[in-house]
């Protein structure tokens, strides 16, 4: 009995919080668009009984979906979205791969430290440290002040608005989640293996190469996948940094819901790209897996 | 303890020719360290140091944690840098060459197996390194693996074998590339004694069929006695004694040497020169010699013809046999020289000779043949090893004999330890086979006994 508790307890939260809101978002998806309270067609009439059931059914289709492949707007979106996502996680992890390295061989003394500042930005709200970015990187903003102060550049970047910015912000947003996994597989790795690599004919580089790379592979993998699934549904990075043209899937859905109050047509968006994060995640779970086993 | 310092360390191509290329002053070393000095900060690790290591040799750093042998270690591999002095293998001075450009291999104290590689791939990853061809590569890791008796386990990761497995990857993989020197860091720590003791003789197995100059680091005393042609016992930076195991063991230079290696009983006292003759100090065989034996060697009469015998000879069996020959009067005496230990070279005269060492107010002065007489007046230490000491419950025939009493006794199945407490307080350690069975043992504690040892057992040390 109380087996059976403790393994239901987390499938019920599965069931509550995951599965119940996607069969709503996937029934809205089905639905038509209507200019009613709530703005679609049709609602389930448990009064009418199994006809009515059966009448609700019927009026559900995939139109939404088929509406997707007619306007470009929305591959469009979700390749561009899958454009910024892999090219900011690949320089994340440029950007976090030299950091959690040097964390890992600092003197045991400094590693808490340093640990906490990685994490220390959490401390103060996304939506804030999203703001002060558009303090810096705006046209009169500190970065450009500071290059013409130094007089590097005579006229002021645009960074603002573009998709650099979008990039930028979405680096030093997640570069924690992309940090940790690595350090903490850097900070398990013996050092006598690279003694050991050199002993055997290894230069320091291919030394590196051989044995580090590969025995923080779990890291940097938990790591890309940490960063480039929130990334590639991101909407508050882009639609404060980013520009008009900056075309992200998070917006489209956002603009969808809001602006076009068109439920239906956002929920269909929001189901496909659930489906697009599948793969990934299940990939990511895999890998956490093989991690596991490999180490027990 | 006592087999190990009596074992063969004949490692040359002649096997009846003892391998001692120390001895040989034409002979050029492999490794020369040459007034070596290695600071961190304001500590020494290594105090001016020099010493020769030649090709072939099994030779061990022995020392307590903290005295500077994993250090001459590193700095043969490339790790640490002398802050002073050089460092010379096969001639070429190894200062400014990294690790890799090194002809040495080490084996590490944790294995260093790198954990994502098949046992093969980490066998393979020195042979890559240097580029040769992948057939080559195989062969070599085949022949390599067929070495270290592993063939079974080349697909498998390090995580899914054995410690005792894991140990011969290590050793297989630091032997492929075939470096002229071996370096071994503690590489029997992490297994259990018995496993240990097999692996010893493997590696020496091993180390005489590759022909490779093995350095081994330890700080277990019996793992460097069993396996090393020479033994380096260091301290603080420095090496105190060099030198085989038996020398180490029967005559150490000091008395850290002493106390480090095995177990001894250590006394202090001053040397005079002795002179009076005593009838029970004739030379004799070792204290401990089976009764029997003692008695054989006074000799025994050999059968002899009475005088009809005689006549009879002369008048009969003259013309068949010829003449008679007057036979012997006595057997030849027993071969007592095997029975009397072996390495101490100084003479085994009579003792008018020796030193008398007065150690305590109320016991009798200790009598030592192995000494040179000019060091009579000196305070010396003796270092006498408790199998070379006898414990009876009769006053026995002996050079030296104390009283005193069975204070502990300590049981290891084939020997037994007696700490005996002299009148005066000082300890003396005795050690005796157990030849019967514990029940028939007639000495157990509080019984009062006599400890003894002959003149020459003990080591008898400057101080």
């Amino acid at each position: 009995m109380r087996r059976w508790v403790l393994i239901a307890l987390p499938y019920a939260w599965l069931l509550a919080l995951f599965l119940a809101p996607f069969i709503i978002v996937l029934k809205i998806s089905l639905s038509d668009i209507a200019l009613a309270r709530p703005p679609y067609m049709p609602q389930l009439d448990f009064g009418a009984g199994l006809a009515g059931l059966r009448e609700f059914f019927a009026a559900l289709d995939f139109e939404n979906f088929w509406f997707l492949t007619t306007d470009d707007l929305y591959w469009k979106a979700y390749l561009s979205s899958l454009q910024i996502a892999v090219v900011s996680t690949f320089l994340t992890l440029l950007v976090g791969y030299p950091i959690a390295y040097g964390m890992a061989r600092s003197a045991q003394e400094w590693r808490p430290t340093l640990l906490m500042l990685v994490i220390l930005p959490f401390w103060t709200s996304f939506l804030i440290r999203v703001y002060a970015w558009m303090g810096i990187l705006s046209t009169e903003g500190l970065l450009n002040q500071f290059l013409i102060g130094l007089g590097l550049v005579s006229d002021p970047l645009t960074i603002l608005n573009t998709n650099t910015a979008v990039y930028i912000g979405i680096v030093y947003t997640y570069l924690p989640f992309m940090i940790l996994p690595i350090y903490a597989a850097l900070e398990k790795m013996d050092e006598s293996l690279l003694e050991a690599a050199e002993d055997l004919g290894c230069s320091k580089f291919s030394a590196f190469w051989l044995v580090t790379i590969p025995l923080s592979r779990n890291g940097i993998i938990a790591g890309c996948f940490l960063v480039f699934i929130p990334a590639i549904g991101e909407f508050v990075i882009p639609s404060l940094l980013g520009g008009s043209d900056t075309l992200m899937i998070g917006k489209v859905l956002w603009e969808e819901f809001f602006s076009n109050r068109d439920w239906p047509v956002a929920s269909a968006v929001a189901v496909v790209l659930l489906l697009i994060l599948i793969v990934p995640i299940v990939l990511f779970q895999r890998n956490e897996q093989k991690a596991r086993e490999a180490e027990g | 303890m006592a087999e190990t310092a009596q074992k063969p360390k004949t490692k040359s191509t002649a096997p009846d020719q003892a391998f001692e290329p120390w001895e040989d002053p034409n002979a050029k070393p492999l490794i020369e360290f040459r007034g070596v000095t290695k600071r961190f900060g304001d500590f020494t690790a290594i105090d001016d140091l020099t010493q020769d290591i030649y090709e072939r040799e099994f030779f061990a750093l022995l020392g307590p944690s903290g005295c500077g042998k994993t250090t001459m270690m590193r700095m043969l591999a490339g790790f640490d840098m002398p802050t002073a002095g050089e460092i010379l293998i096969a001639g070429q001075d190894m200062a400014g060459i990294p690790p890799n450009k090194r002809p040495v291999n080490m084996m590490f104290q944790s294995y260093a197996l790198f954990p994502h590689l098949s046992i093969w791939d980490n066998i393979a990853f020195g042979l890559k390194r240097e580029g040769r061809g992948s057939d080559a590569i195989a062969e070599r890791v085949e022949e390599m693996l067929r070495l270290t008796r592993l063939e079974r386990f080349a697909r498998r990761k390090p995580h899914q074998i054995s410690g005792g497995q894991r140990q011969r990857v290590a050793l297989a993989r630091s032997l492929a590339k075939a470096p002229k020197l071996l370096l071994l860091d503690e590489p029997l720590g992490a297994l259990d004694k018995k496993l240990r003791q097999d692996t010893q003789f493997e590696l020496m197995d091993i180390q005489e069929k590759t022909g490779t100059t093995f350095v081994i680091v330890t700080h277990d005393q019996e793992e460097a006695m069993t396996v090393a042609s020479r033994v380096a016992v260091m301290d603080e930076g420095r090496i105190v004694q060099v030198a085989t195991p038996a020398v180490i063991y029967e005559a150490p230079a000091t008395t850290y040497v002493a106390d480090f290696i095995g177990d001894v009983t250590l006394i202090a006292g001053e040397a005079k020169a002795h002179e009076s003759v005593v009838e029970e100090v004739v030379p004799e065989p070792e204290v401990a010699a089976p009764e029997p034996l003692v008695a054989a060697a006074e000799g025994e009469r050999a059968p002899q013809p009475n005088a009809l015998g005689e006549w009879l000879h002369d008048r009969l069996l003259t013309r068949v046999l010829g003449p008679r020959k007057a036979a012997p009067k006595l057997l030849p005496a027993p071969e007592v020289a095997a029975v009397v230990e072996a390495p101490v070279a100084a003479p085994k005269a009579a003792p008018t000779e020796g030193l008398a060492i007065h150690w305590a107010a109320g016991q009798p002065p200790l009598v030592a043949a192995n000494a040179p007489p000019d060091w009579a007046g000196k305070r010396v230490t003796l270092a006498l090893r408790p199998e070379k000491v006898a414990i009876s419950k009769a006053r026995p025939e002996a050079a030296n004999a104390l009283q005193g009493k069975v204070i502990d006794i300590a049981y290891l199945g084939n020997i037994s330890t007696y700490h005996v407490e002299l009148a005066n307080g000082s300890m003396i350690k005795a050690q005796m086979a157990n030849t019967r069975r514990i029940s028939r043992r007639d000495i157990t504690w509080e019984d009062d006994v006599w400890v003894s040892f002959s003149d020459t057992a003990a080591a008898v040390l400057e101080e």
